[in-house]
Protein backbone atom coordinates (compact mmCIF):
# COMPACT_ATOMS: atom_id res chain seq x y z
CA UNK A 1 0.00 0.00 0.00
CA UNK A 2 1.89 2.89 -0.76
CA UNK A 3 1.46 5.79 1.53
CA UNK A 4 3.45 8.59 -0.16
CA UNK A 5 0.92 10.55 -1.95
CA UNK A 6 2.98 13.19 -3.88
CA UNK A 7 -0.19 15.72 -4.79
CA UNK A 8 -3.43 16.35 -4.61
CA UNK A 9 -3.84 15.56 -8.44
CA UNK A 10 -3.11 11.98 -8.08
CA UNK A 11 -5.88 11.86 -6.30
CA UNK A 12 -8.64 11.74 -8.74
CA UNK A 13 -10.84 8.73 -8.37
CA UNK A 14 -9.13 6.34 -10.79
CA UNK A 15 -11.37 5.29 -13.71
CA UNK A 16 -14.18 2.71 -12.27
CA UNK A 17 -12.60 -0.65 -12.88
CA UNK A 18 -14.62 -3.56 -13.96
CA UNK A 19 -13.69 -5.79 -11.11
CA UNK A 20 -14.41 -3.34 -8.40
CA UNK A 21 -18.12 -3.42 -10.43
CA UNK A 22 -17.82 -7.37 -9.68
CA UNK A 23 -17.18 -6.77 -6.47
CA UNK A 24 -19.56 -3.83 -5.21
CA UNK A 25 -22.59 -6.03 -7.08
CA UNK A 26 -21.74 -9.13 -5.27
CA UNK A 27 -21.56 -6.96 -1.78
CA UNK A 28 -24.69 -5.62 -2.72
CA UNK A 29 -26.56 -9.01 -3.25
CA UNK A 30 -24.73 -10.57 0.23
CA UNK A 31 -25.82 -7.68 1.91
CA UNK A 32 -29.65 -7.85 0.72
CA UNK A 33 -29.50 -11.58 1.90
CA UNK A 34 -28.26 -10.73 5.11
CA UNK A 35 -30.47 -8.07 5.66
CA UNK A 36 -33.51 -9.28 4.25
CA UNK A 37 -33.12 -13.19 4.40
CA UNK A 38 -33.73 -13.57 7.96
CA UNK A 39 -36.95 -10.95 7.32
CA UNK A 40 -38.42 -12.73 4.42
CA UNK A 41 -37.55 -16.42 5.12
CA UNK A 42 -39.72 -16.50 8.35
CA UNK A 43 -37.97 -19.89 9.73
CA UNK A 44 -36.83 -20.34 12.54
CA UNK A 45 -32.91 -21.29 11.97
CA UNK A 46 -33.26 -22.89 15.48
CA UNK A 47 -36.11 -25.22 14.83
CA UNK A 48 -35.70 -28.49 14.20
CA UNK A 49 -37.49 -31.44 12.30
CA UNK A 50 -35.99 -34.56 12.69
CA UNK A 51 -38.52 -36.25 10.21
CA UNK A 52 -36.66 -33.78 7.69
CA UNK A 53 -32.86 -34.66 8.84
CA UNK A 54 -30.95 -33.80 5.22
CA UNK A 55 -33.61 -33.14 3.37
CA UNK A 56 -32.27 -32.68 -0.30
CA UNK A 57 -31.97 -29.48 -1.11
CA UNK A 58 -34.60 -27.81 -3.48
CA UNK A 59 -37.75 -29.60 -1.96
CA UNK A 60 -39.64 -28.57 1.13
CA UNK A 61 -36.58 -26.68 2.50
CA UNK A 62 -35.35 -24.58 -0.77
CA UNK A 63 -32.27 -24.89 0.30
CA UNK A 64 -32.28 -28.33 1.89
CA UNK A 65 -31.92 -29.12 5.59
CA UNK A 66 -29.13 -30.03 8.02
CA UNK A 67 -28.54 -32.83 10.27
CA UNK A 68 -31.28 -32.06 12.93
CA UNK A 69 -33.74 -30.83 10.37
CA UNK A 70 -32.70 -27.13 10.75
CA UNK A 71 -33.42 -25.39 7.62
CA UNK A 72 -30.50 -24.21 5.87
CA UNK A 73 -31.78 -20.92 3.98
CA UNK A 74 -33.20 -19.53 7.64
CA UNK A 75 -29.62 -20.80 8.70
CA UNK A 76 -27.50 -19.42 6.31
CA UNK A 77 -29.43 -16.08 6.20
CA UNK A 78 -29.22 -15.21 9.96
CA UNK A 79 -25.47 -16.84 9.33
CA UNK A 80 -24.78 -14.18 6.68
CA UNK A 81 -26.37 -11.68 8.93
CA UNK A 82 -24.30 -12.40 11.80
CA UNK A 83 -20.80 -12.58 9.89
CA UNK A 84 -21.90 -9.10 7.62
CA UNK A 85 -23.24 -7.21 10.42
CA UNK A 86 -20.33 -8.21 13.50
CA UNK A 87 -17.51 -7.32 10.68
CA UNK A 88 -19.32 -3.98 9.90
CA UNK A 89 -19.38 -3.09 13.35
CA UNK A 90 -15.86 -4.19 14.30
CA UNK A 91 -15.01 -2.08 11.70
CA UNK A 92 -16.75 0.50 12.48
CA UNK A 93 -15.20 0.12 15.84
CA UNK A 94 -12.24 -0.24 14.47
CA UNK A 95 -11.85 2.69 11.95
CA UNK A 96 -13.42 5.33 13.90
CA UNK A 97 -10.71 5.73 17.09
CA UNK A 98 -7.89 4.92 14.09
CA UNK A 99 -8.57 7.80 11.93
CA UNK A 100 -9.35 9.79 14.84
CA UNK A 101 -5.88 9.14 16.92
CA UNK A 102 -3.86 9.11 13.32
CA UNK A 103 -4.99 12.93 12.74
CA UNK A 104 -4.96 13.57 16.31
CA UNK A 105 -1.34 11.97 16.26
CA UNK A 106 -0.13 13.85 13.23
CA UNK A 107 -1.72 16.77 14.25
CA UNK A 108 0.02 17.53 17.30
CA UNK A 109 2.87 15.32 17.04
CA UNK A 110 5.23 15.54 21.01
CA UNK A 111 4.00 13.42 23.56
CA UNK A 112 0.10 12.05 21.98
CA UNK A 113 1.97 10.67 19.46
CA UNK A 114 4.78 8.93 21.39
CA UNK A 115 2.34 7.38 23.67
CA UNK A 116 0.03 5.98 20.68
CA UNK A 117 3.19 4.71 18.59
CA UNK A 118 4.13 2.55 21.86
CA UNK A 119 0.30 0.98 21.73
CA UNK A 120 0.40 0.61 18.59
CA UNK A 121 3.63 -0.98 18.56
CA UNK A 122 2.55 -3.69 21.67
CA UNK A 123 -0.18 -4.20 19.66
CA UNK A 124 1.46 -5.12 16.74
CA UNK A 125 3.85 -7.31 18.71
CA UNK A 126 1.66 -10.31 18.77
CA UNK A 127 0.21 -11.14 15.50
CA UNK A 128 -3.75 -10.24 15.40
CA UNK A 129 -5.70 -13.97 15.50
CA UNK A 130 -3.18 -15.03 18.44
CA UNK A 131 -4.14 -11.26 20.85
CA UNK A 132 -8.00 -12.41 19.88
CA UNK A 133 -7.00 -15.94 20.78
CA UNK A 134 -5.84 -14.78 24.55
CA UNK A 135 -8.76 -12.47 25.21
CA UNK A 136 -10.97 -15.34 24.14
CA UNK A 137 -9.85 -17.22 26.86
CA UNK A 138 -11.53 -15.14 29.30
CA UNK A 139 -14.60 -16.34 28.64
CA UNK A 140 -15.21 -18.42 25.47
CA UNK A 141 -17.94 -18.45 22.86
CA UNK A 142 -18.66 -14.92 24.01
CA UNK A 143 -19.14 -12.20 21.55
CA UNK A 144 -17.71 -9.56 23.81
CA UNK A 145 -14.18 -10.49 24.06
CA UNK A 146 -14.02 -11.52 20.22
CA UNK A 147 -15.53 -8.27 19.13
CA UNK A 148 -13.01 -6.17 21.67
CA UNK A 149 -10.14 -7.97 20.28
CA UNK A 150 -11.08 -8.11 16.66
CA UNK A 151 -11.32 -4.34 17.02
CA UNK A 152 -8.03 -3.66 19.16
CA UNK A 153 -6.26 -5.48 16.22
CA UNK A 154 -7.73 -3.55 13.18
CA UNK A 155 -7.45 -0.22 15.00
CA UNK A 156 -3.55 0.23 14.52
CA UNK A 157 -3.77 -0.33 10.82
CA UNK A 158 -6.22 2.96 10.03
CA UNK A 159 -4.19 4.66 12.86
CA UNK A 160 -1.07 3.96 11.29
CA UNK A 161 -2.38 4.64 7.73
CA UNK A 162 -3.69 8.05 8.80
CA UNK A 163 -0.67 9.16 10.59
CA UNK A 164 1.47 8.64 7.83
CA UNK A 165 -0.23 9.62 4.93
CA UNK A 166 -1.74 12.99 7.07
CA UNK A 167 2.07 13.27 8.29
CA UNK A 168 2.95 13.79 4.81
CA UNK A 169 0.32 15.64 3.45
CA UNK A 170 0.45 18.28 6.23
CA UNK A 171 4.44 18.91 5.29
CA UNK A 172 3.89 20.07 1.81
CA UNK A 173 4.10 23.55 0.75
CA UNK A 174 0.61 24.14 -0.13
CA UNK A 175 -0.49 23.26 2.94
CA UNK A 176 1.73 25.59 4.76
CA UNK A 177 0.93 28.51 2.72
CA UNK A 178 -2.56 27.58 3.38
CA UNK A 179 -1.59 27.71 7.22
CA UNK A 180 0.15 31.01 6.41
CA UNK A 181 -2.80 32.80 4.79
CA UNK A 182 -4.79 32.13 7.79
CA UNK A 183 -7.24 29.45 6.62
CA UNK A 184 -8.26 27.47 9.90
CA UNK A 185 -7.65 23.65 10.56
CA UNK A 186 -11.05 22.54 9.80
CA UNK A 187 -10.44 24.23 6.75
CA UNK A 188 -7.42 22.42 5.79
CA UNK A 189 -8.88 18.98 7.13
CA UNK A 190 -12.08 19.58 5.07
CA UNK A 191 -9.93 20.37 1.86
CA UNK A 192 -6.92 19.08 1.97
CA UNK A 193 -6.45 15.78 4.52
CA UNK A 194 -9.89 14.32 4.22
CA UNK A 195 -9.83 13.85 0.39
CA UNK A 196 -6.88 12.27 0.72
CA UNK A 197 -7.02 9.94 2.99
CA UNK A 198 -10.26 8.85 2.20
CA UNK A 199 -10.04 5.98 -0.46
CA UNK A 200 -7.12 4.70 1.23
CA UNK A 201 -9.40 4.10 4.49
CA UNK A 202 -12.26 2.94 1.94
CA UNK A 203 -9.58 0.41 0.92
CA UNK A 204 -8.88 -0.65 4.54
CA UNK A 205 -12.31 -0.78 5.35
CA UNK A 206 -12.59 -3.69 2.82
CA UNK A 207 -9.72 -5.45 4.43
CA UNK A 208 -10.67 -5.22 7.94
CA UNK A 209 -14.18 -6.49 7.60
CA UNK A 210 -12.68 -9.56 5.07
CA UNK A 211 -10.21 -10.02 8.06
CA UNK A 212 -13.11 -9.93 10.72
CA UNK A 213 -15.07 -11.84 8.73
CA UNK A 214 -12.34 -15.01 8.02
CA UNK A 215 -11.49 -14.54 11.92
CA UNK A 216 -15.04 -15.12 13.16
CA UNK A 217 -15.88 -18.17 11.12
CA UNK A 218 -11.93 -19.57 11.62
CA UNK A 219 -12.05 -19.32 15.59
CA UNK A 220 -15.65 -21.26 15.88
CA UNK A 221 -14.59 -23.58 13.20
CA UNK A 222 -11.72 -24.32 15.83
CA UNK A 223 -14.54 -24.17 18.63
CA UNK A 224 -13.38 -20.90 20.86
CA UNK A 225 -15.05 -19.02 19.06
CA UNK A 226 -19.07 -18.26 18.96
CA UNK A 227 -20.73 -21.89 20.21
CA UNK A 228 -22.88 -24.10 18.13
CA UNK A 229 -26.50 -23.23 18.17
CA UNK A 230 -25.58 -19.85 16.81
CA UNK A 231 -26.07 -19.50 13.60
CA UNK A 232 -22.20 -19.03 12.68
CA UNK A 233 -21.46 -20.02 9.16
CA UNK A 234 -17.67 -21.37 10.65
CA UNK A 235 -19.79 -23.62 12.92
CA UNK A 236 -21.95 -24.38 10.26
CA UNK A 237 -19.19 -26.08 8.37
CA UNK A 238 -17.71 -27.68 11.08
CA UNK A 239 -21.44 -29.23 11.85
CA UNK A 240 -21.90 -30.94 8.67
CA UNK A 241 -18.67 -31.59 7.60
CA UNK A 242 -19.32 -35.61 9.30
CA UNK A 243 -22.47 -35.66 6.84
CA UNK A 244 -20.28 -35.13 3.55
CA UNK A 245 -20.91 -38.38 1.89
CA UNK A 246 -24.73 -38.03 2.58
CA UNK A 247 -25.11 -34.22 1.66
CA UNK A 248 -21.86 -32.89 0.03
CA UNK A 249 -23.94 -29.78 -1.29
CA UNK A 250 -25.24 -29.23 2.04
CA UNK A 251 -21.16 -28.75 3.56
CA UNK A 252 -20.14 -26.45 0.62
CA UNK A 253 -23.20 -24.34 0.75
CA UNK A 254 -21.62 -21.96 4.03
CA UNK A 255 -18.12 -22.00 2.75
CA UNK A 256 -19.24 -20.47 -0.77
CA UNK A 257 -21.04 -18.15 1.32
CA UNK A 258 -17.94 -17.49 3.05
CA UNK A 259 -15.70 -17.62 0.45
CA UNK A 260 -18.53 -14.89 -1.85
CA UNK A 261 -18.14 -12.51 0.95
CA UNK A 262 -14.44 -12.32 1.44
CA UNK A 263 -14.09 -12.01 -2.70
CA UNK A 264 -16.44 -9.14 -3.02
CA UNK A 265 -14.71 -7.08 -0.33
CA UNK A 266 -11.05 -8.62 -1.86
CA UNK A 267 -12.24 -7.26 -5.59
CA UNK A 268 -13.61 -3.67 -4.46
CA UNK A 269 -10.15 -3.27 -2.72
CA UNK A 270 -8.53 -4.50 -5.02
CA UNK A 271 -5.61 -2.45 -6.26
CA UNK A 272 -6.33 -2.08 -10.31
CA UNK A 273 -2.02 -3.47 -11.06
CA UNK A 274 -2.61 -6.90 -8.82
CA UNK B 1 22.31 -3.45 12.52
CA UNK B 2 22.06 -3.14 16.11
CA UNK B 3 19.46 -0.63 15.78
CA UNK B 4 16.89 -3.29 14.33
CA UNK B 5 18.25 -5.85 17.18
CA UNK B 6 17.44 -3.82 20.05
CA UNK B 7 13.89 -3.32 18.10
CA UNK B 8 13.54 -6.80 18.02
CA UNK B 9 14.31 -7.40 21.47
CA UNK B 10 12.07 -4.31 22.73
CA UNK B 11 9.41 -6.59 20.33
CA UNK B 12 10.26 -9.68 22.32
CA UNK B 13 10.18 -8.08 25.49
CA UNK B 14 6.61 -6.68 24.70
CA UNK B 15 5.68 -9.92 23.71
CA UNK B 16 6.62 -11.43 27.44
CA UNK B 17 4.72 -8.72 29.03
CA UNK B 18 1.23 -8.83 27.25
CA UNK B 19 1.49 -12.48 27.23
CA UNK B 20 2.07 -12.33 31.11
CA UNK B 21 -0.28 -9.54 31.65
CA UNK B 22 -3.34 -11.40 30.15
CA UNK B 23 -2.78 -14.60 31.79
CA UNK B 24 -2.11 -13.31 35.04
CA UNK B 25 -5.52 -11.19 34.88
CA UNK B 26 -7.21 -14.61 33.70
CA UNK B 27 -5.40 -16.37 36.45
CA UNK B 28 -7.27 -13.53 39.22
CA UNK B 29 -10.64 -13.09 37.15
CA UNK B 30 -11.87 -16.90 36.55
CA UNK B 31 -14.02 -17.88 39.31
CA UNK B 32 -12.90 -20.12 42.27
CA UNK B 33 -10.03 -19.90 44.82
CA UNK B 34 -6.72 -20.33 42.75
CA UNK B 35 -5.13 -21.73 45.35
CA UNK B 36 -8.15 -24.15 46.05
CA UNK B 37 -7.47 -24.69 42.14
CA UNK B 38 -3.73 -25.73 42.76
CA UNK B 39 -4.11 -27.86 45.82
CA UNK B 40 -6.77 -29.58 44.16
CA UNK B 41 -4.78 -30.21 40.72
CA UNK B 42 -1.57 -31.05 42.93
CA UNK B 43 -3.44 -33.55 45.76
CA UNK B 44 -6.73 -34.35 44.34
CA UNK B 45 -10.04 -33.12 45.60
CA UNK B 46 -9.98 -34.73 48.82
CA UNK B 47 -11.21 -33.58 52.65
CA UNK B 48 -8.24 -31.82 53.35
CA UNK B 49 -8.69 -29.16 50.51
CA UNK B 50 -9.14 -26.81 52.50
CA UNK B 51 -6.38 -27.10 54.50
CA UNK B 52 -3.87 -28.16 51.38
CA UNK B 53 -5.58 -24.75 49.73
CA UNK B 54 -4.10 -22.52 53.02
CA UNK B 55 -0.64 -23.98 52.87
CA UNK B 56 -0.82 -24.17 48.86
CA UNK B 57 -1.59 -19.65 49.40
CA UNK B 58 1.29 -19.18 51.97
CA UNK B 59 3.63 -20.92 49.89
CA UNK B 60 3.04 -19.03 46.30
CA UNK B 61 2.47 -15.74 48.58
CA UNK B 62 -1.20 -16.04 46.83
CA UNK B 63 -2.32 -13.69 50.09
CA UNK B 64 0.14 -10.72 48.88
CA UNK B 65 -0.99 -7.61 47.23
CA UNK B 66 -2.08 -7.66 43.46
CA UNK B 67 0.96 -5.96 42.25
CA UNK B 68 3.62 -7.71 44.18
CA UNK B 69 2.01 -10.81 43.21
CA UNK B 70 2.10 -9.29 39.42
CA UNK B 71 6.05 -8.51 39.73
CA UNK B 72 6.51 -11.91 41.25
CA UNK B 73 4.74 -13.41 38.00
CA UNK B 74 6.49 -11.30 35.64
CA UNK B 75 9.90 -12.71 37.27
CA UNK B 76 9.31 -16.18 36.86
CA UNK B 77 8.38 -15.66 33.44
CA UNK B 78 11.78 -14.08 32.55
CA UNK B 79 13.44 -17.03 34.22
CA UNK B 80 11.35 -19.00 32.01
CA UNK B 81 9.59 -20.78 35.02
CA UNK B 82 6.31 -21.85 33.55
CA UNK B 83 4.80 -23.35 35.74
CA UNK B 84 3.37 -27.10 35.70
CA UNK B 85 0.08 -27.94 33.11
CA UNK B 86 -3.24 -27.57 35.23
CA UNK B 87 -4.43 -30.45 32.99
CA UNK B 88 -1.44 -32.90 32.66
CA UNK B 89 0.46 -31.86 35.56
CA UNK B 90 3.30 -32.14 33.48
CA UNK B 91 5.60 -29.22 33.66
CA UNK B 92 4.85 -26.55 30.68
CA UNK B 93 8.92 -26.63 29.58
CA UNK B 94 8.65 -30.17 28.89
CA UNK B 95 5.27 -29.98 26.69
CA UNK B 96 6.79 -27.36 25.18
CA UNK B 97 9.59 -28.87 23.46
CA UNK B 98 7.86 -31.96 22.05
CA UNK B 99 5.21 -29.25 20.47
CA UNK B 100 7.65 -26.81 19.86
CA UNK B 101 9.33 -29.20 17.52
CA UNK B 102 6.30 -30.39 15.54
CA UNK B 103 5.07 -26.98 14.95
CA UNK B 104 8.79 -25.76 13.66
CA UNK B 105 8.85 -28.46 11.22
CA UNK B 106 5.10 -27.62 9.78
CA UNK B 107 5.88 -24.09 9.62
CA UNK B 108 9.47 -24.88 7.83
CA UNK B 109 7.98 -26.90 5.59
CA UNK B 110 5.38 -24.88 4.90
CA UNK B 111 7.89 -21.77 3.96
CA UNK B 112 9.59 -24.11 1.81
CA UNK B 113 6.82 -25.03 -0.29
CA UNK B 114 5.59 -21.63 -0.25
CA UNK B 115 8.84 -20.10 -1.66
CA UNK B 116 8.71 -23.24 -3.94
CA UNK B 117 4.91 -22.22 -5.99
CA UNK B 118 5.19 -18.71 -5.33
CA UNK B 119 8.21 -17.30 -6.46
CA UNK B 120 8.12 -19.92 -9.47
CA UNK B 121 4.44 -18.90 -10.50
CA UNK B 122 5.09 -15.13 -10.11
CA UNK B 123 8.32 -15.35 -12.31
CA UNK B 124 6.41 -16.73 -15.19
CA UNK B 125 3.34 -13.99 -14.49
CA UNK B 126 5.82 -11.12 -14.08
CA UNK B 127 8.21 -11.77 -17.62
CA UNK B 128 4.67 -11.11 -19.31
CA UNK B 129 2.60 -8.86 -17.53
CA UNK B 130 -0.95 -9.29 -18.65
CA UNK B 131 -0.57 -12.14 -20.80
CA UNK B 132 -2.46 -15.46 -19.92
CA UNK B 133 -0.23 -17.14 -17.50
CA UNK B 134 -0.20 -13.72 -15.83
CA UNK B 135 -4.56 -13.25 -15.59
CA UNK B 136 -4.79 -16.98 -14.50
CA UNK B 137 -1.87 -16.14 -11.75
CA UNK B 138 -4.25 -13.18 -10.86
CA UNK B 139 -7.48 -15.02 -10.85
CA UNK B 140 -6.04 -18.23 -8.44
CA UNK B 141 -4.42 -15.90 -6.25
CA UNK B 142 -7.80 -13.81 -5.58
CA UNK B 143 -9.67 -16.50 -5.01
CA UNK B 144 -7.11 -18.48 -2.66
CA UNK B 145 -6.82 -15.34 -0.84
CA UNK B 146 -10.69 -15.47 -0.25
CA UNK B 147 -10.56 -18.37 1.38
CA UNK B 148 -10.15 -18.71 5.10
CA UNK B 149 -7.33 -21.23 6.00
CA UNK B 150 -9.70 -23.83 7.55
CA UNK B 151 -11.95 -24.23 4.54
CA UNK B 152 -8.54 -24.31 2.25
CA UNK B 153 -7.83 -27.33 4.16
CA UNK B 154 -10.99 -29.12 5.08
CA UNK B 155 -10.87 -29.14 0.91
CA UNK B 156 -7.83 -30.75 0.23
CA UNK B 157 -8.72 -32.73 3.22
CA UNK B 158 -11.29 -33.71 1.19
CA UNK B 159 -9.86 -33.71 -2.02
CA UNK B 160 -6.90 -35.97 -1.27
CA UNK B 161 -7.95 -37.72 1.93
CA UNK B 162 -11.43 -38.62 1.04
CA UNK B 163 -11.75 -38.91 -2.67
CA UNK B 164 -7.95 -39.83 -3.92
CA UNK B 165 -6.95 -41.69 -0.92
CA UNK B 166 -3.67 -40.33 -1.18
CA UNK B 167 -2.46 -38.74 2.17
CA UNK B 168 -3.71 -39.06 5.30
CA UNK B 169 -6.58 -36.36 6.87
CA UNK B 170 -4.54 -36.19 10.31
CA UNK B 171 -1.85 -37.66 12.22
CA UNK B 172 1.70 -37.07 13.19
CA UNK B 173 4.99 -38.66 12.62
CA UNK B 174 6.10 -39.00 8.70
CA UNK B 175 6.32 -36.68 5.85
CA UNK B 176 2.95 -37.94 4.64
CA UNK B 177 0.99 -36.65 7.69
CA UNK B 178 2.86 -33.37 7.01
CA UNK B 179 2.44 -32.90 3.23
CA UNK B 180 -1.61 -31.65 4.03
CA UNK B 181 -0.79 -28.98 6.43
CA UNK B 182 2.07 -27.85 5.39
CA UNK B 183 0.52 -27.69 1.84
CA UNK B 184 -2.52 -25.09 3.19
CA UNK B 185 -0.49 -22.81 4.45
CA UNK B 186 1.94 -23.18 1.53
CA UNK B 187 -0.80 -22.11 -0.82
CA UNK B 188 -2.40 -19.41 1.58
CA UNK B 189 1.21 -18.10 1.80
CA UNK B 190 2.05 -18.51 -1.97
CA UNK B 191 -1.58 -16.25 -3.23
CA UNK B 192 0.29 -13.51 -1.98
CA UNK B 193 4.11 -14.05 -2.32
CA UNK B 194 3.57 -14.95 -6.27
CA UNK B 195 1.59 -11.47 -6.95
CA UNK B 196 4.73 -9.66 -5.00
CA UNK B 197 7.39 -11.69 -7.29
CA UNK B 198 5.30 -10.86 -10.26
CA UNK B 199 5.45 -7.01 -9.14
CA UNK B 200 9.12 -7.20 -8.72
CA UNK B 201 10.08 -9.23 -11.83
CA UNK B 202 8.02 -6.99 -13.74
CA UNK B 203 9.54 -3.72 -12.73
CA UNK B 204 12.69 -5.61 -13.50
CA UNK B 205 12.35 -6.51 -16.12
CA UNK B 206 12.01 -2.86 -17.44
CA UNK B 207 14.73 -1.58 -15.30
CA UNK B 208 17.84 0.24 -17.75
CA UNK B 209 20.30 -2.58 -16.24
CA UNK B 210 18.09 -5.63 -17.49
CA UNK B 211 17.24 -3.99 -21.06
CA UNK B 212 21.26 -3.92 -21.21
CA UNK B 213 21.67 -6.93 -20.33
CA UNK B 214 19.54 -8.61 -23.14
CA UNK B 215 20.52 -5.86 -25.52
CA UNK B 216 24.41 -7.18 -25.20
CA UNK B 217 23.36 -10.37 -26.40
CA UNK B 218 23.01 -12.64 -23.08
CA UNK B 219 21.15 -15.97 -23.12
CA UNK B 220 17.99 -15.15 -21.56
CA UNK B 221 18.71 -17.80 -19.20
CA UNK B 222 21.20 -16.24 -17.93
CA UNK B 223 19.59 -12.54 -17.87
CA UNK B 224 16.98 -13.68 -15.84
CA UNK B 225 18.93 -15.86 -13.58
CA UNK B 226 22.20 -13.20 -13.00
CA UNK B 227 20.17 -9.60 -13.18
CA UNK B 228 16.43 -10.62 -12.69
CA UNK B 229 15.85 -12.90 -9.80
CA UNK B 230 18.08 -11.11 -7.22
CA UNK B 231 17.20 -7.64 -7.51
CA UNK B 232 13.75 -9.17 -7.81
CA UNK B 233 14.35 -10.96 -4.76
CA UNK B 234 14.32 -8.07 -2.22
CA UNK B 235 10.84 -6.96 -2.26
CA UNK B 236 9.70 -10.66 -1.69
CA UNK B 237 11.67 -11.72 0.97
CA UNK B 238 11.00 -8.17 2.84
CA UNK B 239 7.54 -9.08 2.16
CA UNK B 240 8.15 -12.77 4.06
CA UNK B 241 8.47 -10.53 7.25
CA UNK B 242 4.43 -9.65 6.67
CA UNK B 243 3.59 -13.00 6.17
CA UNK B 244 4.90 -13.87 9.31
CA UNK B 245 1.82 -12.74 10.90
CA UNK B 246 -0.15 -14.91 8.28
CA UNK B 247 2.24 -18.48 9.14
CA UNK B 248 1.88 -17.88 13.28
CA UNK B 249 -2.09 -17.59 12.79
CA UNK B 250 -2.55 -20.21 10.04
CA UNK B 251 0.14 -22.82 12.53
CA UNK B 252 -2.94 -22.31 14.96
CA UNK B 253 -5.81 -22.85 12.95
CA UNK B 254 -4.39 -25.57 10.53
CA UNK B 255 -3.12 -27.33 13.49
CA UNK B 256 -6.40 -27.68 15.46
CA UNK B 257 -8.09 -28.94 11.76
CA UNK B 258 -5.89 -31.07 10.89
CA UNK B 259 -5.36 -32.42 14.65
CA UNK B 260 -1.67 -32.11 14.49
CA UNK B 261 -0.13 -32.40 17.83
CA UNK B 262 1.91 -28.73 17.61
CA UNK B 263 2.10 -25.95 19.83
CA UNK B 264 -1.30 -24.06 17.99
CA UNK B 265 -2.94 -27.26 18.41
CA UNK B 266 -1.81 -26.70 22.19
CA UNK B 267 -2.77 -23.32 22.55
CA UNK B 268 -6.66 -24.13 21.42
CA UNK B 269 -6.54 -27.19 23.79
CA UNK B 270 -5.19 -24.81 26.78
CA UNK B 271 -7.82 -22.09 25.83
CA UNK B 272 -11.04 -24.76 25.89
CA UNK B 273 -9.58 -26.32 29.01
CA UNK B 274 -9.00 -23.11 31.04
CA UNK B 275 -5.36 -24.49 31.43
CA UNK B 276 -3.83 -20.87 32.20
CA UNK B 277 -0.22 -22.20 32.94
CA UNK B 278 -0.07 -23.58 28.95
CA UNK B 279 -1.87 -20.49 27.92
CA UNK B 280 0.49 -18.55 28.48
CA UNK B 281 3.63 -20.52 27.75
CA UNK B 282 2.31 -21.45 24.33
CA UNK B 283 0.91 -17.91 23.54
CA UNK B 284 4.61 -17.13 24.56
CA UNK B 285 6.58 -19.34 22.54
CA UNK B 286 5.02 -18.58 19.48
CA UNK B 287 4.63 -14.69 19.94
CA UNK B 288 8.53 -15.55 20.30
CA UNK B 289 8.83 -17.38 16.74
CA UNK B 290 6.95 -14.59 15.21
CA UNK B 291 9.58 -12.46 16.77
CA UNK B 292 12.08 -15.01 15.44
CA UNK B 293 10.65 -15.27 12.05
CA UNK B 294 10.33 -11.08 11.77
CA UNK B 295 14.39 -10.76 12.37
CA UNK B 296 15.40 -13.44 10.54
CA UNK B 297 13.92 -11.90 7.26
CA UNK B 298 14.69 -8.55 8.55
CA UNK B 299 18.65 -10.11 8.60
CA UNK B 300 18.16 -11.88 4.95
CA UNK B 301 16.84 -8.86 3.10
CA UNK B 302 19.79 -6.81 4.75
CA UNK B 303 22.11 -9.39 3.25
CA UNK B 304 20.29 -9.11 -0.44
CA UNK B 305 20.36 -5.24 -0.87
CA UNK B 306 23.42 -3.50 0.77
CA UNK B 307 22.07 -0.65 0.52
CA UNK B 308 19.67 -1.52 3.45
CA UNK B 309 23.23 -2.07 5.42
CA UNK B 310 24.73 1.47 4.67
CA UNK B 311 22.11 3.29 5.95
CA UNK B 312 21.44 1.71 9.21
Amino acid sequence: MSTEIASPSLLRPSPVSVTRVIGAALLLALAAFAVLGPWLVQADPAKQDFSASLAPIGGEYLLGADHYGRSLLARLAHGARLSFGMAFLTMLTAAIPGVLLGLAAAWRGGWLEWTLELLANIVLALPGLMLVLLLLAFAPGNFGPLYFGLALTLWVEFYRITRTTTATILKQPHIEAAKLLGFGSGYILRSYVLPSIAPLIATLAAFAMATAIIAISTLSAISVGLQPPTPELGSMIVELLPYYAEAPVHVLLPPILIFLLVLGLQLIAQKDSR
Amino acid sequence: MRQFLLARLAQAGIVALVVGALCFALMRVLPGDAAMRIAAGRYGPDARIAEAADKVRLELGLDRAWPVQFLDWLASLVQFDLGHSLVTGAPVVDELKVQLGASVWLAAAAIMLSLLIGPTIGVFCGLKPNGWTDRLGLAGSVILRSLPPFVLGLILMLVFAIWLGWLPPAGFGTWRDLALPALTLALGLAAVSSRVTRDAIATVVKAPYFVFARHKGLPEAAVVWRHGLRNAAIPVVSYLGLQAIYLVEGVVVVESIFAYPGIGHALVHAIVERDIPMVQGTALAMGLIFVAVTAAVEAASAWLDPRLRRTQ
